[in-house]
């Protein structure tokens, strides 16, 4: 169990990790993101760092629907914004990587800004049409906008390169990918400790009263979809980066969906409900086919036979949390964590 | 104006509002003015048009008419803007945000006077972190201690009991830095004891932080007893103010309220119900 802390001053009670334990925590992760990419290999490095780019544009997407209530179809659509900027900055100006990335994050928050016009208008379901809107006019601006985004066949991006490195492997990448997915999160979670989050919040819960009590209602939402646009740009450049072509279907409506999904998996509302959400939704398909893999030499066929189960499987995990733990994994997690620190007095 | 009107100029006025729903007249002309210092009540049957004039004074309903705060007209100002000017309100329907705590329900009060931006709240550094220890100690030090709701300051909202939730409405109004608090209903649905809690509250608050009060209530006793200056309304018409005593003797009052003419039942109702003595001293 853990045992009560006293607090001396307010700024220690205002801290991100609040007591010794939880900064002991967060330094133990961060030990092992930087030592995980030298025991992993090949293989889960790349999906240590698809998951990592998933886990940026979930939590975007997170800060506009979880956090300001504002359904979203259109996240995929703004990650296709920044990943295309990244490309031609990198492909046709040659500017260095932060800055592409930057760039890319910036370009995406004001087309997001622009397609978030509507949510002062129409909330929930219409707005959530409202966004695939977006998804469309910006796929047909990837597909025709030749000049820039050289239609379907789509841009090649060279390699990242960082101090006259090619980041050409993921394990390099991983390097560029892991600290600013870190450094998103933190920001994320800053948010909420200050005004500007509040805002979020009141606006989700009561957006008529919000107004009244001073919060000016259209910049609020505008600020919020800007915030998880950027988010969005960000992910999506560091995927051109990591996929090194990008064309207009590599952004379709089906991943704004997952993303979606992974919030609503993970826990709206929460930053840890991003993160799991967004591994979960990354990892648990490999898992599955990793476990196809197992019972092959046993059973030759299994492949043919379980794949199309594989997907059942999953769909149906996704079902089963909407059912048994509508608040997500973050709430499963932190019942845990109730448990042990009051364990054993109380089970 | 009210036979107590003070030369001083008035912290809000309101000139000939008028506002209709469809064809409801929710508010027909209504005037009057709230003094520094004072404390004025709203009062009238359901229905009367006592919520619209709050909404239409915060700038939610577009009515027409005149609202000045400290003798400017305000008219051209968006809800936020008014919040920021310092009319502060609860709501009849409790409207906390059940997404966050006690604490962070008081603190979003003072979103209209902060300046932290996005970039700053991302980094959580200098200007960011110093706004929001500064409201914390404030809060802590000149609100929580003030009504008393220290136990309950890291509870999510939605867990607290209802007089309690009307308590943090109270609270985040005067975090809002008030000019006027504007007070819809603070104790309906209280049982006697919070009820008498509330109104040591809202004559404090006049007292120590010297913020004038206007109040929609139904609890005759309580709006006779803390009130300095009685508006009511019916059908969307004021049709009497003045001191609570004069109010209680209008016969056109008791007819709004009883449908008839029986003034003196309606002061034996009005008597039976007053109770808080206790409070006219501390006022
Ligand atoms: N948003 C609205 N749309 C349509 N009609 C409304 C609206 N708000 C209020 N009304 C109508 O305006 C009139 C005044 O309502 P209001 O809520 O201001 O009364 P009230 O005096 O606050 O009553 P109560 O004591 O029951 O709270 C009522 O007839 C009501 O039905
Ligand atoms: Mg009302």
């Amino acid at each position: 169990m853990r045992i009560a802390t006293a607090k001396e001053t307010y700024a220690a009670d205002e801290a991100l990790f609040d007591t010794a334990v939880q900064r002991v925590w967060f330094a133990i992760l961060l030990a092992a993101l930087a030592l995980f990419p030298f025991l992993a290999d090949q293989y889960w490095l790349f999906l240590a760092g698809l998951a990592a780019i998933n886990v940026i544009s979930v939590t975007g997407l997170n800060i506009l629907t979880g956090y300001t209530g504002l359904v979203s179809l259109g996240q995929a659509a703004f990650m296709g914004v920044g990943a295309y900027t990244v490309a031609v900055m990198e492909a046709r100006l040659g500017t260095p990587v932060l800055l592409n990335l930057l760039g890319g994050g910036l370009v995406a928050a004001g087309v997001g800004m622009v397609f978030g016009l509507p949510s002062l208008r129409v909330k929930g379901l219409y707005l959530a049409i409202a966004t695939i809107a977006a998804s469309f006019i910006l796929h047909f601006v990837f597909a025709n906008w030749t000049s820039v985004t050289r239609g379907v066949s789509g841009i090649n991006v060279p390699p990242a390169a960082f101090f006259g490195m090619a980041l050409d492997t993921p394990f390099k990448l991983y390097w560029l990918i892991m600290p600013i997915t870190v450094l998103l999160l933190l920001g994320a979670a800053n948010l909420f400790r200050t005004r500007v989050g509040r805002a979020f919040i009141a606006v989700r819960d009561r957006d008529i009263s919000a107004e009244v009590l001073g919060i000016p209602l259209l910049r609020t939402k505008l600020t919020s979809f800007a915030l998880a646009s950027f988010y969005a740009g960000v992910a999506g450049g560091l995927w051109a980066y990591f996929f090194r072509v990008v064309t207009p279907e590599s952004f379709p409506l089906l991943l704004s969906i997952f993303l979606l999904a992974a919030i609503i998996v993970g826990g709206m509302g929460t930053i840890l409900g991003g993160i799991l959400g967004a591994v979960f939704m990354t990892l648990v398909p490999e898992f599955l086919k990793l476990l196809v893999g197992f019972v092959t030499p046993v059973w030759p066929d299994a492949a043919v036979h379980l794949s199309p189960v594989r997907t059942v499987v999953f769909g149906a995990m996704i079902v089963g949390f909407l059912i048994f733990e509508p608040q997500g994994l973050a709430e499963m997690w932190r019942r845990t964590r109730r448990f042990f620190h009051l364990w054993p007095f109380k089970t | 104006m009210g036979a107590d009107a003070a030369p001083a100029t008035p912290v809000l006025e309101v000139e000939n509002l008028s506002l209709s729903f469809g064809g409801i007249r929710a508010l027909n002309g209504v005037s009057f003015a709230v003094q520094p210092g004072s404390i004025t009540s709203v009062i009238g049957p359901n229905g009367a048009g006592k919520t619209s004039l709050f909404n239409s004074i915060s700038g939610f309903y577009k009515s027409t008419g005149t609202v000045r705060v400290d003798g400017k007209p305000i008219d051209h100002l968006h809800p936020p803007e008014r919040a920021k000017l310092g009319l502060a309100r609860s709501f009849q329907n409790i409207a906390l945000f059940r997404g966050m705590t006690v604490l962070d329900n008081i603190k979003l009060g003072r979103h209209a006077h902060m300046k932290t931006g996005l970039l700053d709240a991302l980094f959580y550094f200098g200007r960011a972190r110093r706004e929001e220890v500064e409201l914390r100690r404030e809060v802590e030090e000149r609100i929580i201690d003030f009504l008393e709701i220290d136990h309950i300051r890291k509870a999510p909202v939605a867990s607290l009991p209802y007089g309690l939730q009307k308590r943090v409405e109270l609270a985040r109004a005067l975090a809002m830095r008030p000019r006027l608090l504007m007070l819809d209903e603070p104790v309906a649905g209280m049982n006697r004891e919070e009820t008498e809690d509330m109104a040591r509250f809202i004559l404090d608050v006049r007292e120590e932080w010297g913020v004038p009060v206007l109040m929609v209530e139904h609890d005759m006793g309580m709006v006779m007893d803390i009130s300095d200056h009685v508006v009511v309304l019916n059908f969307g018409q004021m049709i009497a103010q003045g001191t609570p005593r004069e109010v209680q003797a209008n016969p056109e009052v008791a007819a709004a309220y009883l449908g008839t003419g029986d003034v003196a039942d309606l002061r034996r109702r009005v008597a039976a119900e007053t109770r808080l003595p206790e409070t006219r001293e501390v006022a």
